[in-house]
């Protein structure tokens, strides 16, 4: 049996990530799961939130949002709306982000799309959990 | 007769021109090459996505899902018409825009309603003009679009669908063939049909994957598909706003590329005719010369 699994996250715009890593943790859409080499072919949707992966024996992340996964044979490829590397988040457009949603919810006005502006808040939460997970990790 | 002058003047002028359009045309060449690469970068997605939607269609009752059930007796249609925002290109946005209004026609002729969204300015200028239905929030150019802008154009849609404000929606949008060819596409969009195993996306046809692996779903296949169906929509205007820009660029290449070619052909003959008048006027000059020495003898 493989030791590892091929990881593939693509989105509309790019590949984001292909590497051979020893472990996955994705945020399925009910609740996470992990991903070790030998897995059942399995087809998931995912939530908004961060998959964590093993490469080399060093854990690194990366948000997605907006997704599926797909296992077969130590193969999972991720298609996603979004994506990005914890390396590549800018901190401060995602606590704009932040702060943006959670004025519109709190203002209560009525062209407030609250759907949209509750995702717009999970997505930038999750963001800022990816990269200070991030910066945990590379101290 | 121009004079002399004149005529020195109007090929500095098309020299100018030509200038001009030589940039055009390089600028364009660099963003086909731009395009092009885009495209290349999206086709890992759209095809296993492809693959993923025809996997689990496969596997269930393809009625279940609202956005998948035909209304022949629907009154409303919907054209998301892809134009590009700046002219120059040729019959680049007339071809386009001819194609939309011959399905707008064709409608109408079935007595339905036709409504528009635009994307691009070209289009939208055009659609108002002709006095049709056209939706004003979605007026964005195509200039700098992403994947937000097609899933803003997609979820429009769906939402007009999913409310019965339209009963059928259809793209139309210039496929990339080749640098010389750029084709006008009228894309069905909804209801959806899911992807039959016939049409496989080529990446999924040479990964060797064959569609009998079982797998786990989560969560089951049904609301699986509901979650991937409405993307595939998005996926596929996506597809289309990105081939009418690599279109767009190689058609302004296209129309650049002949119009330094008419420069060209403008300057030899104004250059033949300077020279032509230059001599005309030595040769007066000439003869006045000549005969006012003449009569001084």
């Amino acid at each position: 049996m493989a030791s590892s699994i091929q990881l593939d996250i693509v989105t509309p715009d790019k590949a984001v990530l292909s590497a051979q890593v020893e472990y996955v943790g994705a945020p399925g859409i009910e609740g996470e799961f992990g991903v070790l080499p030998g897995h059942a072919a399995m087809l998931s949707a995912l939530g908004i939130g961060c998959v964590n992966y093993t490469e080399n024996g060093r854990k690194n992340c990366a948000f997605v949002s907006g997704g599926f996964a797909e296992i077969n044979s130590d193969k999972m490829t991720i298609l996603a709306e979004s994506a990005e590397l914890s390396v590549n988040i800018d901190e401060a457009r995602a606590r704009e982000a932040l702060k943006r949603a959670e004025e519109r919810l709190k203002s209560n006005a009525a062209e407030v799309d609250v759907d949209r502006a509750n995702a717009a808040l999970h997505r930038a939460i999750a963001r800022l959990q990816v990269h200070s997970s991030h910066s945990a990790l590379s101290k | 007769m121009a004079s002399l002058k004149d005529v020195k003047m109007k090929i500095s002028g098309v020299g100018k021109t030509k200038q001009i359009t030589k940039a055009m045309n390089m600028v364009s060449s660099a963003k086909l090459r731009g395009a092009q690469s885009r495209i290349e970068r999206f086709r890992p997605y759209a095809d296993k996505f492809h693959e993923m939607l025809q996997d689990l269609a496969s596997k269930t009752d393809s009625n279940v899902h609202p956005l998948l059930a035909a209304r022949p007796e629907g009154k409303s249609v919907g054209i998301i018409l892809v134009t590009s925002d700046r002219g120059l290109c040729g019959g680049f946005n007339v071809n386009l825009i001819s194609a939309a209004l011959k399905l707008a026609n064709q409608k109408k002729a079935e007595g339905k309603s036709v409504k528009f969204l635009c994307i691009g300015r070209k289009g939208r200028d055009a659609i108002r003009k002709l006095g049709f239905d056209c939706d004003q929030d979605t007026t964005d150019g195509l200039g700098d679009f992403d994947f937000t802008s097609a899933a803003r154009a997609g979820e429009k849609v769906i939402a007009a669908f999913l409310a019965e404000e339209l009963d059928e929606a259809y793209l139309v949008y210039a496929e990339f063939v080749n640098m010389a060819r750029q084709v006008p596409v009228t894309l069905g969009l909804l209801p959806m049909s899911t992807p039959k195993a016939g049409e496989r996306g080529e990446a999924a046809a040479d990964s060797g994957t064959t569609g009998t692996v079982d797998y786990i779903y989560e969560p089951d296949v049904g609301s699986l598909l509901a979650e991937l169906l409405p993307r595939y929509l998005k996926v596929q205007v996506y597809r289309g706003l990105l081939d009418t820009s690599a279109s767009e660029h190689a058609a302004r290449m296209a129309a650049m590329d002949n119009a330094t070619r008419n420069c060209d052909d403008i300057i030899k003959s104004l250059t033949l005719l300077y020279n032509k008048t230059r001599q005309a006027t030595i040769t007066t000059e000439l003869i006045d010369i000549v005969s006012g020495a003449d009569a001084l003898k």
